[in-house]
C-alpha cells in the first residue's frame, strides 16, 4: 500500500507520519507537497499535525485552500483512506470533508500529554484492529481540540456511528468527549489524537500502529476482492 | 476604493473561552457590572471599485474564507475612501 503525506507551509509531524508508515508498519510512503495536483498513485492520504500557514485567521483555514486539497477531496469522492491528525483533522473541518469547527480549548492552554480514549466504533477502515469499547493511550499536543457542532449534526453522527474516538477524561471541552471523527462514507477520519506518535513501546504506547494497521488490513481485503 | 471594517465573532451559541476567562478577570478587578465578553477579531480591508457589487464580494469573502459559519458571525461596515 502506498501512502501520501502531504506536507504544508507549517507542517510539523509530517516526519513522525513518515517513520510510523516506512519504519513501523513497512508500508510505502512519500511526502508530497501542498502544490502537487495529483495524488493518484497513492492508495491513501495523511493529513499530518502541525500549524500550516502558522493558524492564521483560524487552523487550517489556509491550507484548506491549497491546490493539493482538490485532489485531496477527489481521492475522498473516490473512497480512498483519508487520515487528519490534529492540524490535518482542523484541515479536513475547514474543508467540509467533516461536519463541525474547532474552538480554543476550554482551558485556553496547550495541552500536550497522553490521554487515555475509547474506541467508539471498530467497525471502519481505521479501527478493525481495535476491540469495540477498547481502552487505548494516545498523545494529544493542541491549543485547539475543543470540537463543536450543532445540534442536528451531533444527532447524526451519533445515528450514524461516525464518533470513532472519545476521550476517557476530556482534555480540552470538546462536546460530547469527542476525540475523533468519520465521514458517512467511512473513508474519511480526523481525530487530535496522534496515532504516528505511538507506535513503539519506546515511545510510551504503541497503541497508534493498529489504527494504520487497520488501513492497510481493510485495504488488502478490499483489493483482493476487486482483483 | 472602500475602507471596509470586519468583526468576526463567535456566535452567541457557541461558548467563548476567551471571553469567559476576560470576565472573570475582571470581575476579579472589582467590575462585577460587567456581564459578558465576547472577544472577536476585527480586520480591515480596501477594495478598489470594480463592476461586481461590493457587498456581494463581502459577503463572498466572509463567508468563504474570512469567518467559519458553524461558529463564527461576521458583520461589516463600508466606507468609501477618495483617493487624493
Amino acid at each position: 500500500m502506498r501512502f501520501a503525506v502531504i506536507v504544508f507551509p507549517g507542517s510539523n509531524c509530517d516526519v513522525d507520519m513518515y517513520h510510523a508508515i516506512q519504519d513501523e508498519l513497512g508500508e510505502e510512503v512519500e511526502y508530497v507537497w501542498h502544490d502537487t495536483d495529483n495524488l493518484d498513485e497513492y492508495d491513501g492520504i495523511l493529513l499530518p499535525g502541525g500549524f500550516s500557514y502558522g493558524d492564521y485567521l483560524r487552523t487550517g483555514a489556509i491550507a484548506r485552500f491549497s491546490n493539493v486539497m482538490k485532489e485531496v477531496i477527489k481521492a475522498a469522492n473516490e473512497g480512498k483512506p483519508v487520515l487528519g491528525v490534529c492540524n490535518g483533522f482542523q484541515i479536513l473541518l475547514e474543508a467540509g470533508l467533516l461536519p463541525g469547527a474547532m474552538r480554543r480549548n476550554e482551558s485556553l492552554s496547550f495541552i500536550c500529554k497522553p490521554v487515555e480514549l475509547i474506541v467508539e466504533n471498530n467497525k471502519t477502515m481505521f479501527t478493525g484492529e481495535y476491540q469495540q469499547g477498547q481502552s487505548i493511550t494516545i498523545p494529544i499536543a493542541h491549543g485547539e481540540g475543543n470540537y463543536y457542532c450543532d445540534e442536528k449534526t451531533l444527532a447524526q453522527l451519533k445515528a450514524n456511528n461516525q464518533i470513532v474516538f472519545s476521550y476517557k477524561q476530556n482534555p480540552n471541552g470538546s462536546l460530547e468527549d469527542i476525540a475523533g471523527i468519520i465521514n458517512e462514507q467511512g473513508n474519511v477520519l480526523g481525530m487530535m489524537p496522534h496515532p504516528e506518535r505511538a507506535v513503539d513501546e519506546l515511545l510510551g504506547s504503541a497503541d497508534g500502529l493498529k489504527l494504520f494497521q487497520s488501513i492497510v488490513k481493510a485495504w488488502r481485503e478490499s483489493h483482493v476482492v476487486n482483483a | 476604493m472602500y475602507k471596509v471594517k470586519i468583526f468576526v465573532t463567535l456566535r452567541e451559541s457557541v461558548l467563548d473561552p476567551q471571553g469567559k476567562a476576560v470576565t472573570q478577570s475582571l470581575h476579579s478587578l472589582n467590575y462585577p457590572e460587567v456581564a459578558d465578553v465576547r472577544i472577536g477579531k476585527y480586520m480591515e480591508l480596501t477594495i478598489e471599485k470594480s463592476e461586481r457589487d461590493i457587498d456581494k464580494v463581502i459577503n463572498e469573502i466572509c463567508s468563504k474564507l474570512l469567518a467559519n459559519p458553524v461558529i463564527e458571525d461576521y458583520r461589516y461596515e463600508v466606507e468609501e475612501s477618495v483617493v487624493q
